[in-house]
Order: structure tokens, then sequence, then C-alpha cells
């Protein structure tokens, strides 16, 4: 990749991680890693964030909050899961409260692997993100063009445009 | 005057973790907090049931991934009590080595988020370059930045050669002069004293009511810690509990900054008194099932941790508990945040080094 076309902000949740890979997440924005310049920043808000960051597993009590920070990110948004915990539950995976990966609740576009998953790797899978996420976005402007070409059946086209 | 109630967390741009708390105040003042807990349960103390004893180190290695050696540690040296196994010399003090540097990475990463939550970032960025050179030192050592699982049961995984440790000893000293320059800054920036001086005042009286532990407690004057039991090979160094009379935000910096040293310290002493000589052995070949039941305590680098753990002669556990230190510390946590303004609040959540991931595991 020679450029970002755009420096992708980043929400992060902890579902049920063991506090590794959210520490390895927070490692990857001080100086030995240092994503900032790059553009990548971490916000707290899901209304400003491009990738929702999730560390852990689903259980019972967190389904709903992965949802809600879900559903308030605006479009285009990807997910990316950090951690064996947030692929597939890892080793936690026979625990009772664990349900599994974050999959189960929302759409996950790259998974990083790792039992903590090492900064590198977390940086690459947000590169990844970064790809998935200009994927989505030319489909967004695909989609629009055909709406305004090829208006939906029902409504009356606006004028000759 | 209005009462509302401010919810902080699961999602909270200063804490790392789901930590929840109803915050009920009167205009700006906090009268009352009231703690959800379940956003990180995994139940993992109950996969004893599923797990044998002889992996279940690497799950209790996962309570927690900052202070993971240690629990790994708690873990099979509780195995090791139950069935009498000798763990070799060599292994003991190897094992210690490990967990001090725990305690220093722990701290330095503590000193760090401590200094996000009071806005300032530059000795945040500070405190996490320096916890870089500790982790490279596990890497080296263990070929994990975070989770080592370096811990077996009758001893350890892999050796640290002589002119290694030496090495290690000389990269703390180096590395101890450059904390000294932050401490500094810790000790003497007028910005920080106004953010933490007399916030959060815990009196000794009420710590030990509450029953806090490790740096909370000897933040308020009470010279607790378990490596003063002399167990698991502590009784062989020398050293003076860290207290602080304060027991106000301040002073539970103080403390862990002050530990920092101390750890340096311990090392040091660590690699001068080790027997020396490559190729000792490591490890003690454990044989038959466990049965039996024991406590542990361990100080770790938020408190003290208790193990309880009953076997029944089959290589499945019966029982694994851990009571970690954040559990301790809530009780009086709660009681501190009542009659401090909003904007106080995450300093003291964060003084008492909140591990939610161990609270709830």
């Amino acid at each position: 990749m020679s450029f970002f076309r755009r420096s992708p902000w980043i929400l992060h949740y902890d579902g049920s991680s063991c506090n590794g890979c959210d520490i390895e997440v927070l490692a990857c924005l001080t100086p030995l890693y240092d994503v900032e310049r790059f553009g990548v920043v971490n916000t707290g808000n899901p209304k400003h964030a491009d990738i929702l960051l999730v560390t852990g597993s689903v259980n019972e009590r967190n389904v709903e909050i992965v949802e809600n920070l879900y559903r308030q990110m605006p479009d285009p948004k990807v997910v990316v899961a950090v951690g064996a915990c947030a692929c597939s539950g890892g080793i936690f995976a026979r625990a009772y409260n664990v349900q599994g990966g974050i999959d189960r609740v929302v759409p996950v576009d790259v998974y990083v692997p790792g039992c903590a998953a090492r900064p590198e790797r977390i940086i690459d899978g947000v590169v990844q993100g970064i790809a998935a996420l200009e994927g989505k976005r030319a489909a967004m402007a695909a989609g629009r063009r055909r709406g305004a070409l090829r208006p939906q059946s029902g409504s009356q086209p606006a004028g000759a445009a | 005057m209005k009462r509302t109630i401010v919810p902080l967390g699961p999602q909270h741009p200063v804490l790392p973790e789901p930590l929840v708390l109803d915050l009920v105040l009167e205009d700006e003042r906090v009268v009352d907090a009231v703690p959800t807990i379940g956003y990180i349960h995994r139940g993992l103390e109950a996969m004893v049931e599923k797990v044998e004893y002889t992996e279940m180190g690497f799950v209790a290695e996962r309570i927690c991934g900052i202070c993971s050696f240690m629990h790994g540690m708690g873990f099979c040296a509780s195995i090791e009590d139950i069935m009498g196994v000798e763990v070799p010399e060599r292994a003991r003090w190897l094992r210690l080595v490990w967990a001090e540097l725990s305690r220093i990475q722990s701290h330095l990463l503590w000193l760090g988020l401590g200094s996000d939550a009071f806005g300032f970032e530059n000795l945040f960025m500070h405190c996490w370059r320096m916890r870089e050179e500790i982790l490279d030192i596990f890497e080296a050592t263990t070929g994990g930045r975070i989770i080592f699982s370096v811990n077996r049961i009758g001893g350890v995984k892999r050796d640290i050669a002589d002119s290694e440790l030496a090495g290690i000893a000389e990269r703390l000293r180096a590395l101890g002069e450059r904390f000294a320059e932050i401490a500094r800054v810790f000790r003497a920036d007028p910005s920080i004293h106004h953010r933490l001086a007399g916030v959060g005042v815990l009196p000794a009286g009420e710590a030990l009511a509450a029953g806090a532990v490790g740096p909370m407690a000897r933040a308020s004057g009470l010279a607790t810690d378990t490596r003063l039991l002399g167990t698991h090979g502590y009784d062989r160094l020398d050293f003076e509990p860290v207290v602080e009379a304060g027991g106000d935000c301040l002073a539970r910096v103080l403390v862990r900054l002050r530990e920092v040293e101390q750890s340096i310290d311990l090392i040091r002493q660590l690699v001068d008194r080790m027997p020396k000589g490559d190729g000792q052995p490591i490890e003690t070949r454990v044989r038959g099932l466990p049965d039996g039941e024991t406590f542990m305590r361990l100080e770790q680098p938020r408190g003290e941790v208790v193990y309880y753990l009953k076997a029944n002669g089959t290589k499945y556990l019966e029982r694994f508990r851990a009571r970690t230190p954040t559990f301790a510390n809530i009780p009086a946590m709660i009681s501190l945040v009542r009659g401090h303004d909003l904007a106080d609040v995450p300093n003291i959540i964060l003084t008492i080094d909140p591990c939610i991931s161990c609270t709830e595991r």
C-alpha cells in the first residue's frame, strides 16, 4: 500500500479479554509503534469511528454493547477482531459464559490471530481493514450512482435528471 | 440541588477496560457510586472441570494479561504445594526475576495510564516507551511479550544464561537512571500535584476496615506486603515495604514510583545471590495426580492475590478460586469517589490500578 486514502479513526472495545490484547492495542499508540503518525486515531466516540477494533470474546453481558457500538458507527464501517478470543473464543471457548468470537454478533472483516496479538499484527489488521473500508466506500459510491440513474420503483424521476 | 445519574463505561475513553459505575451526582459532586460487574466474566475458575490440571496453568495465566506471569506462578506453586513437588533451586530464583520484572512492567504501564487520566499525555508516552524495554527482556527470555507460558508445574520452561542475567541487571541499572528523570517529574511537577494531592484521601483506619491491599494500603500507611512472609524465596532478599503516609492519589503514585526502584534493586540482588552456573536443572518431572487442598498467597503488582485449590485425585481439579487484588480494593474505591467532583473520578478510579479482567475472571 503506497498511501492511505484516509486516516482511519478507531473505536476500541474490550469484550471479555484478559487485557493482553487491549494493552497491545494501546502499545500501538505509544512511541515504539506510534500509529498516530499515520493518522490512525483512537477515538472514544462510536459516531466518529471507521474501524471497530474488538478484543476478547462475546459473553451474556456485552452482546448488546458490541451491537450498540456497531450500530452507532457511520457507514462504511469495518470490524477487526483482535486476538484468538475475538476470533473464536480462544482458550476460553469452553468457559460457560463465553459464547464465541465476535462474529456471532457483528460481521467481522479482518481476523487478527495471536494470544496475545502482537502490535505488528494489530497494525497489519488495521491496514487490511483500511483496504476493506475503501472497498465498501467504493461500493457505496457505485450504489449511489446507480440510484441516481435508475430511481427505485414507485418514486418519480426528479425532473429529467 | 438536582440529582442526576451519570453512567461511566462500559466503553469509556479513559479506561481501556469495561468498568461500569453509575455515578449519582448532586450538581458536580458525586454522592454515590454503584458498580455493575459481569462484562468481562468468562467463568474461568469453572474451567477446571473441563481442562486438565497440567494445562490449567495456561488458563490461569490468562486471568489477566498484565500480571499474567504471577497468575501462572501462583497456580503452579499451588499444585506443587499439593503434590509436594520440590522445585529446583534455579527455577525458584528465575521465577522471582520474572515476577519482579512483571512488577516493573505493570507499574510503568499504570504510571502511563495514570498520567493519561490526569491529562499528561507526554508522560504517558515516556512511561510506555520505558515499558517496552522490559517487554524486550521478556521477549528475549521467554518468547512472549504479554503471555509467557514459561511456568510449569515443577519448575520453569526456560533457563536464562548467567551472562544474560548480568546483561538484564545492567540494562535495568541504565533504565533506573532514565526512570529517575520521569520520577522527578511525578514528584515535582506542580500540575500533577494540583490534580492529585489531597484528592481521594483514604485514611489508614478506613483502608484497614475496607480490606485494601497492595499499593493502595501501603499509600495509606499500612505496611502490608505479602512478600514479607518470605515465601517463594523472598526471604533471601533484603527489602522494606514501600509505605507512604498521605493516603491520597499522589501517595498512591509515589508508592508505585518507589516500587519500580525497589524492584530494580531486588532484581540486582537476585542476580548477585543466585547460584551461578549454566545447565542447572530447572524442572522437576511431575508424576501422579494431585489430591488435597491449599491456599497460596502472592504479592502481585496490584496487591495480594489469594489462590485456593482443591484436588480430588483425578486429573481435573475440584475447585480453583482466585481472590484478586482489585476485587479487594473496590469497596475502598467506592467510598473514595463519594464527595468528589465528577472530573476527579477517573483519577481516583485509576489510582487503585483497577484490573477488571482479574476481578471478574
